[in-house]
C-alpha cells in the first residue's frame, strides 16, 4: 500500500530525514517511535505534503501513485489522512460545513455525486457515535476553543468521516488524559479493518497498549535504526531511548 | 485645479442659481461654489488625501445632469437592481444623482415616514429642519469635492422618520448612473432626520449603466435625535468604471444609537467618509466595514468619531482583503474633546494581502483631550494563515476553495452586522461568488 524508499528531506536547508525506508501493507498498524527531534513529525509532514519540507531524494509510492507529485488535497483524496499533532483552530468555519466540503470534494475526485443532506446527516450521526464525540462540538467553528482532548477527538471523527486507506496519527496521544486517550484509541480501533493501514507516531508506549501495533520502528537522527514487533516498544519504555542511542553510538550531543 | 473644466461647472452653476435665487438652498449652493473655487482639489499634500489621488478623476469631461432629471432610466431597470427579498422596502431611486420620485416607491405610511425632495422640504413645514441641519458636514469635510456637491444641491431628498415610529420597512437608496453616452458625474444629496424614539434603516447601493465612466460624489447627512436608532448600510459593487466619493455624516444630537456597515466589493477609485458626531452625552455608535478588492480598485475608508460630550461609546471594526494590484486605505480618527470624559472608543482594522502587488495603508489617529477615557486602536496587515490553509487542504479541500473558506470566515463577523436579513443574504452571496471567482 505504502512504500517509502530512501526518503531524504530537509527544511530550510537542514536535512532532517536521512534515508527512510518503510513498507506498509493493508490492515497493518506500524508504530514509529523515537526521541524529540528524531524526524517523526517531519516524516508525517512529508507524507501529507507540507510545502516547507523539501524532499531531496527518494520516492513514496501510495497505492501505485507517486504521491510526492501530488498536492496535499489530492493525497487526501487518494486516501491519505494525517491526524495533526496540533489541530488548527479556524474561527468562522463551521466544522460540519468543513467536513461536508472535504467529503464532497473527495467524492467528486472519484467521480461520485455529492452526498445529499440527509445521507450526510445520517453518516455524521453514525460516526459521532463511533468516536463518542459530542454533537455540540461539530456545530462550532473548527477546533475553536476546543480542549486538547476535544481537538484530538475531532481528528479521529474526521478520519471516521473520510474513511482513509492510510492514516497517520501524529502524536495523537500527546496532551491527552487517560480517559481521552482511551476514547481516542477505541475510536481508532473501531475504524481498523483489513483494507486500512495506520502509522502511529508517538513517544510513548501508552497509546500502543490500546492499538497493539504489528510493527514498531525506532527513528533516530532521521533514520529507522531498528524495527521489531510490539515488544520493542515495551523494551523502549523500560530502558529509554538511550540504549538504542548507545547501540548506534548516537548521543544527543552529536 | 486647471484640470477641472471650471468653465463648464461655472456655467452649470449659474444656470442652477437662476431657478430660485432667494431660496435657502441657493444660498447654500453659493457658499459651496465659493469654497469649491477657493479650495482646489485635494492633493497628496493634504493629510486627509495622502493615499488617494482624485486628480485623475477630474481630468475627464463629465456630463452633469440637467436640472430636469432628464433620464432614460426605466422602471424595469429598477427591477433588475432591486435586492432580492427587498420588495417591501421603501425604494428611493436616484437617477444620475437626482431623486426620481416617479421611479420611487414609498411603502411606509405618511404617519411614519416623510419623503420629500429637498426643495419641497426647504419650502414647506420642514423648512426649519432643513435650514438648521443641511450643510453641517462641511465643517468636517472641508474640501473641494464636498463643496462641489454642495454647489449643485438640487433634486436631493429629505427623509424624515416621524417621532416615536419604528419604521419596519427599510429605506433603500438605489443610485443609478447612466453612463451610456457620456462620462457622468452624479451628485446625490440627502438630508435624513430620525426624530425622537424612531427607528430607521437606510441602505445605499450604486449601479452604473453603460460603458463610459461614472463618478458619484455623494453627501448624505443624517441627524439622529433622542432615543432614536439609526442603521446605515452601504453596499458597493459597481463596475471598475465607477468611482465614488461619499460622505455619510451622522450627527447624534440626542442620546441615541447608530450602527453603520460599509461593504465594498468592486469599483474604480472609492473614498468613503463615515463620520459620527456625538453631540450629547451617552451616545453609542458601532461602525463596521468590509472591503474585498481586486484588479486595480482603490478603496479608501475614512472614519471619524467625534466625542464631544461625556459617556459616549463607540466601536469600530474594519476588515479588508486586497488581491491583484488593488490598494486599500483605512484612516480612523477619534476625537475626544475636553468635555468628553468617560469616553469609551475602540477601533480595529485587520487586513489580508493576497498578492505581492496589493497594498494597504492603515492609519489610526486618536486625538484625546480629556483625561478620563478608555480608547484603544489596533491594526494588522498579514497574509492568510498557512497552517489553516494546509489543514483544510490536508482534508482534501482544494487550495482555492480552502482560501475562499478562510476569507469568508474572516469576513463573517462583518457580514453578521447587517441586520436586514435579505440584505445580509445578498451581501453574503456577492461575497461568496466573489471569493470563488477569485480562485
Amino acid at each position: 500500500m505504502l512504500s517509502i524508499k530512501n526518503i531524504h528531506a530537509s527544511v530550510e536547508g537542514k536535512e532532517i530525514l536521512k534515508g527512510i525506508n518503510l513498507d506498509v501493507q493493508p490492515g497493518e498498524v506500524h508504530a514509529i517511535m523515537g526521541p524529540n527531534g528524531s524526524g517523526k513529525s517531519t516524516l508525517a509532514s512529508v507524507l501529507a505534503g507540507r510545502e516547507e519540507y523539501e524532499v531531496t531524494e527518494g520516492s513514496v509510492d501510495f497505492l501505485g501513485k507517486d504521491i510526492l507529485e501530488l498536492s496535499p488535497e489530492d493525497r487526501a483524496r487518494e486516501g491519505l489522512f494525517l491526524a495533526f499533532q496540533y489541530p488548527v483552530e479556524i474561527p468562522g468555519v463551521s466544522t460540519t460545513n468543513f467536513i461536508k466540503t472535504a467529503l464532497n470534494e473527495k467524492r467528486k475526485y472519484h467521480g461520485l455525486p455529492p452526498l445529499d443532506a440527509v445521507s450526510f446527516m445520517k453518516l455524521m450521526k453514525e460516526k459521532m457515535n463511533l468516536v463518542e464525540i459530542d454533537k455540540s462540538l461539530l456545530t462550532r467553528s473548527i477546533n475553536e476553543g476546543f480542549s486538547g482532548g476535544e481537538k484530538k477527538k475531532n481528528e479521529i471523527f474526521q478520519m471516521a468521516m473520510l474513511e482513509p486507506k492510510l492514516t497517520i496519527l501524529d502524536e495523537t496521544d500527546s496532551g491527552l488524559d487517560i480517559d481521552a486517550l482511551r476514547i481516542v484509541a477505541s475510536g481508532v480501533n473501531k475504524l481498523r479493518d483489513e483494507n486500512r493501514a495506520i502509522i502511529v507516531i508517538t513517544h510513548y508506549q501508552r497509546l500502543l497498549d490500546y492499538l497493539q501495533p504489528d510493527f514498531v520502528h525506532v527513528l533516530l537522527n532521521g533514520k529507522i535504526v531498528k524495527s521489531g514487533t510490539k515488544e520493542l516498544a515495551l523494551e523502549l519504555e523500560e530502558k529509554g531511548y538511550d540504549f538504542i542511542k548507545d547501540q548506534f553510538s548516537l548521543t544527543p550531543a552529536l | 485645479m486647471e484640470k477641472i473644466n471650471l468653465e463648464y461647472f461655472g456655467e452649470k452653476f449659474n444656470q442652477l442659481q437662476t431657478i430660485d435665487p432667494d431660496n435657502f438652498l441657493s444660498t447654500v449652493r453659493k457658499e459651496g461654489f465659493y469654497n469649491f473655487n477657493k479650495k482646489g482639489l485635494p492633493t497628496y499634500k493634504n493629510e486627509e488625501w495622502k493615499y488617494t489621488s482624485v486628480s485623475d478623476l477630474f481630468k475627464k469631461e463629465y456630463h452633469l445632469t440637467e436640472d430636469e432629471a432628464n433620464t432614460t432610466i426605466s422602471k424595469s431597470q429598477i427591477d433588475e437592481i432591486r435586492i432580492p427579498g427587498s420588495e417591501n422596502a421603501n425604494e428611493l431611486v436616484f437617477a444620475n444623482g437626482k431623486f426620481a420620485p416617479e421611479l420611487s416607491t414609498i411603502r411606509s405610511s405618511k404617519e411614519q415616514l416623510i419623503i420629500l425632495t429637498l426643495e419641497e422640504a426647504a419650502n414647506g413645514i420642514y423648512k426649519d429642519l432643513v435650514n438648521e441641519h443641511l450643510g453641517k458636514s462641511a465643517l468636517f469635510i472641508n474640501d473641494a469635492i464636498h463643496a462641489l456637491n454642495t454647489s449643485f444641491i438640487y433634486g436631493g431628498v429629505f427623509i424624515y422618520a416621524v417621532k416615536g415610529q419604528i419604521i419596519e420597512n427599510p429605506v433603500y437608496l438605489y443610485h443609478i448612473s447612466d453612463a451610456t453616452e457620456n462620462h457622468i458625474l452624479s451628485q446625490p444629496r440627502s438630508l435624513v432626520f430620525a426624530d425622537k424614539s424612531s427607528k430607521l434603516q437606510l441602505v445605499e447601493t450604486f449601479k452604473t449603466i453603460g460603458s463610459m465612466d461614472s463618478f458619484t460624489n455623494e453627501v448624505l447627512e443624517v441627524v439622529v435625535n433622542d432615543n432614536a436608532i439609526l442603521e446605515y448600510y452601504k453596499v458597493q459593487n459597481d463596475g471598475i468604471n465607477a468611482s465614488h466619493v461619499g460622505t455619510t455624516h451622522i450627527r447624534q444630537i440626542g442620546r441615541s444609537y447608530a450602527h453603520t456597515v460599509v461593504v465594498t466589493l468592486d469599483g474604480g477609485i472609492i473614498r468613503n467618509n463615515t463620520n459620527i458626531i456625538m453631540e450629547v452625552a451617552g451616545n453609542e455608535a458601532h461602525m463596521y466595514g468590509l472591503y474585498l478588492l481586486k484588479g486595480n480598485s482603490h478603496v479608501d475608508n475614512h472614519t471619524l468619531v467625534d466625542n464631544r460630550m461625556p459617556n459616549c461609546f463607540s466601536n469600530e471594526l474594519y476588515k479588508g482583503v486586497m488581491d491583484g494590484r488593488s490598494t486599500g486605505v483605512f484612516s480612523g480618527k477619534i476625537f475626544v474633546r475636553p468635555d468628553a470624559q468617560k469616553t469609551n472608543a475602540y477601533q480595529t482594522n485587520n487586513n489580508i494581502l493576497l498578492s505581492d502587488n496589493a497594498s494597504v495603508n492603515t492609519k489610526p489617529q486618536l486625538e484625546i483631550f480629556a483625561d478620563d477615557v478608555k480608547c484603544s486602536h489596533g491594526c494588522t496587515v498579514g497574509r492568510l494563515d498557512d497552517e489553516a490553509l494546509f489543514y483544510l487542504r490536508a482534508r482534501g479541500i482544494s487550495k482555492e476553495h480552502a482560501q475562499a473558506m478562510l476569507l469568508k470566515a474572516f469576513a463573517e463577523n462583518i457580514i453578521q452586522q447587517i441586520k436586514i436579513e435579505p440584505l445580509k443574504e445578498y451581501a453574503e452571496q456577492l461575497i461568496v461568488e466573489r471569493l470563488h471567482a477569485e480562485s
